[in-house]
């Protein structure tokens, strides 16, 4: 019991300090805190509001199990944003030539992305096992080189390609035959509720991760694989000398990592059938802040990604009524992660404290009944 | 050999290296189409491009140096940018500087709070805080001057031109400009050397006359003061420091605040004197560059400005560089360096570097001859894949504080 209460305390204290600081930051600015929260709330209560937030999440989702497994045996894998470039634009390079019927067709997009981004996330793998240089560095600079070099490059090509006289929607990769499409799973969605309206679609890709959060928790919890990897975060020395590789290990993991990365981009892919030239940027990043609010844990990461999707899609409402700036929104989004990682910090203390505690207690009982 | 070149007085090694790079680039330049290797504007472009990163740099190198990793840089970088430029719009240019080193710090502070309190994964606080800072900056631009990403003008602290060397002014009276002369008389490398100085020495921003002179003062600061002596036994073993008496956690909020302070004034350095203004996403990611400037430099000052200028220079090499001549020439470079990298390892019975070094060296010089011209995005991913090539050859040899990274609880061994 009180270890549940421990691990539901830092959520939610986190989530109470940063409803404190928003409100206070609304209110230094003359912004009405009720009346902005309020307008989050109601809109969210909408249906179209709410596949907003699932098509949203999704994304969230994906870059935040990838960043997990790196998480979780110590591994800090920076680098999710540029991989997942990398395989959204091989795979919609690969979709782009190609065409098959349509089961197939998705299959081989969605494999190419999944493996283009393994081998990138491969690389800072490989530099860490043969090299010992630090992956934070490597995935840090191979990002910089994925946005900087390849996407600069690409879109250089396409405009010299182009002439002069381009149009900014022509710019981008082949488009994709209808049949690479993931279809969008609004029947599924209006089987359970309404119809959806406003020409809202929820995509194929949100039932995708929740497929990988259950491969997830599986590989971790129910395998080999999983312990092995598990152990290696806890205690690198004794996993090896319980004949855990760590070098295969380390690069097993980066790779892993990599290839739930390259998921990330097929949400935007199937909506815009092609690698656009202003590709969606920065959900690596707010993958890892999910991954830490939600403790690289599947259930919580799912809510955590759920609260950034809300939080983002808020921020749209805001600007329409007037409530307050839209910003605020992000704002939540940086706090609740700050406060939220120093909250389990704490919880963390406190929970060791209670537990030598308890051990002190079992020790001393047991000195009793033994005299020595 | 090397033995005296590591005997050599530090100034006069940096200067024999200086003039070796630049005995390179002219080398390189007579064999190639282009002027701008050795320009006066490349050198003031690469000024320009490397005071923050090296700001930056020399930020982290403060905070690794106690043990405390700073990936949050950018953040703080942001968050110094912001303030200087509203310092700057509201209390004129010198008050910008000040209130942005000031908000890197309250990042600083906020950094040091999360991994020396409360212990918090320095990665994972340091990702908080760039995710964080933008956001702030954001909201705060949004309010105060309605617009989400820019800010009205700002004032510069201004520049100065050194007397003699490059015709500055003391009291009304203009002295002679001894360098240009020298470039005039278009002298093989003597001319060459002249314009790069002149490039450095004329129109010199105040602020990068300060971040130049910090270089000293860090290095003084670190090895030979009591201050950075206690400094350093945080990062490399506070746990002997503590039983001396030292206060560990006091150290590390100051080195941790310091480094956001530097940090800020490099964002100050980029909003007020760069681009004029506030505007979102100018940082480009030189934060990150920094602490990339760090490593490359083995956290040593002189080494992070080694590192700062290196990649100034290939950054404001390719501002100017419209058809990509120049960046073309920079390949030549690249190659030979990886010849001399080759050389190296080849002395140290090293074949696995050797092959490596001579299959990037052979691919450079492949790429010179064939190609007439380079993309330019290439010269914009050349300083990343330089930093992973630095860290791929030489990983080994960098030493970093050994504590670096580790948590550290008082009382604890």
């Amino acid at each position: 019991m009180r270890k549940i209460g421990f691990s539901l305390a830092a959520p939610v204290g986190a989530f109470f300090l940063t409803l404190v600081v928003s409100t206070i930051a609304l209110m230094v600015f003359g912004s009405n805190p009720t009346e902005a929260y309020g307008d989050m709330l109601s809109h969210a209560s909408k249906l179209e509001t709410q596949v907003d937030i699932l098509n949203r999440a999704t994304p969230f989702y994906l870059s935040a199990v990838a960043a997990a497994i790196g998480f979780r045996m110590n591994l800090f894998n920076i680098g999710v944003e540029g991989q997942y470039l990398v395989g959204f634009l091989f795979a919609a390079q690969v979709g782009g030539l190609v065409s098959l019927p349509q089961v197939l067709h998705i299959l081989v997009i969605m494999l190419t992305a999944m493996i283009a981004s393994s081998l990138y996330a491969g690389l800072a793998g490989i530099l860490k096992t043969t090299r010992g240089v630090n992956e934070v560095i490597s995935t840090i600079m191979l990002n910089a080189i994925a946005v900087g070099g390849l996407i600069a490059w690409l879109q250089q090509e396409w405009q010299a390609e182009l002439g002069e006289n381009f149009s900014s929607t022509e710019l981008g990769t082949e488009p994709i035959d209808e049949s690479g499409l993931l279809p969008t799973i609004n029947g599924l969605l209006e089987f359970v509720t309404r119809e959806v309206g406003q020409g809202k679609e929820l995509t194929g890709m949100f039932l995708v991760a929740v497929l990988v959060g259950v491969a997830y928790y599986v590989l971790l919890n129910r395998t080999r694989f999983g312990f092995d990897l598990r152990a290696s975060g806890i205690n690198p020395f004794a996993a090896r000398a319980g004949g855990v590789p760590p070098k295969r290990m380390v690069l097993a993991a980066m790779m892993l990592s990599g290839a739930v990365a390259g998921l990330i981009g097929m949400v935007e892919l199937a909506d815009r059938g092609k690698f656009p030239p202003d590709p969606i940027q920065g959900l690596g990043f707010q993958g890892i802040a999910v991954a830490l609010l939600g403790r690289n844990n599947p259930g919580g990461m799912a809510f955590a990604a759920m609260l950034f999707a809300f939080l983002d899609v808020s921020s749209g409402v805001l600007d329409s009524t007037g409530a307050a700036s839209r910003e605020i929104a992000v704002i939540m989004q940086g706090i609740v992660l700050l406060t939220a990682v120093v909250a389990y910090g704490i919880a963390n203390r406190f929970r060791e404290r209670d537990e030598a505690r308890e051990a002190a207690e079992v020790l001393a009982a047991e000195r009793e009944v033994v005299p020595a | 050999m090397i033995s005296t070149l590591t005997r050599m007085p530090a100034w006069a090694r940096w200067a024999l290296y200086a003039a070796l790079g630049v005995f390179l680039l002219t080398l390189v330049q007579t064999i190639s189409d282009t002027e701008r290797l050795t320009q006066v504007a490349t050198a003031r472009e690469m000024l320009r491009f490397a005071v923050p990163i090296f700001l930056a740099g020399l930020g982290g190198l403060f905070s690794e140096r106690a043990g405390v990793v700073n990936i949050g840089l950018e953040g703080m970088l942001i968050l110094g940018m912001w303030f200087g430029a509203w310092g700057s719009i509201n209390y004129g240019a010198w008050w910008g500087l000040a209130i942005g080193i000031a908000g890197g710090m309250i990042g600083g502070l906020l950094h040091a709070i999360a991994t020396v309190t409360f212990q918090v994964d320095h990665i994972i606080s340091g990702v908080a805080i760039n995710i964080l800072a933008p956001a702030i900056t954001r909201y705060l631009s949004e309010e105060i001057w309605d617009s989400p990403t820019t800010s009205p003008r700002t004032s510069a602290v201004g520049d100065w031109d050194v007397p003699f060397l490059a015709g500055g002014t003391i009291f009304g009276w203009e002295s002679p400009d001894w360098l240009l002369t020298i470039s005039k008389w278009e002298i093989w490398y003597l001319s060459d050397v002249a314009q790069l100085s002149r490039g450095l020495l004329r129109g010199t921003s105040w602020v990068a006359i300060i971040a130049i002179a910090l270089v000293p003062i860090t290095a003084f600061v670190i090895w030979r003061t009591r201050f950075g002596l206690r400094l350093r036994i945080c990062g490399e073993n506070p746990s002997a420091g503590e039983a001396q008496g030292i206060k560990i956690i006091r150290y590390k909020y100051i080195a941790v605040i310091m480094s956001g302070g530097l940090a800020g004034l490099g964002g100050a350095f980029i909003s007020t004197e760069l681009s004029g203004l506030f505007q979102g996403g100018n940082s480009a990611g030189r934060g990150f560059i920094g602490l990339a400037a760090l490593i490359f430099g083995n956290w040593r000052p002189g080494g992070v400005l080694l590192g700062a200028l290196l990649f100034g220079y290939v950054f404001g090499l390719d501002l100017r560089d419209l058809d990509g001549t120049a960046s073309h020439a920079m390949l030549l470079v690249n190659a030979i360096a990886f010849t001399a990298v080759g050389i190296w390892a080849f002395t140290r019975k090293n074949r696995t570097d050797t092959i490596l070094a001579a299959i990037l060296g052979f691919g450079a010089l492949f790429w010179w001859i064939v190609a007439d011209t380079v993309p330019s995005w290439w010269s914009n991913t050349l300083p990343y894949v330089v930093v992973l090539l630095v860290l791929v050859f030489f990983a080994q040899r960098l030493r970093m504080p050994v504590s670096l990274g580790q948590p550290y609880r008082k009382g604890e061994t």
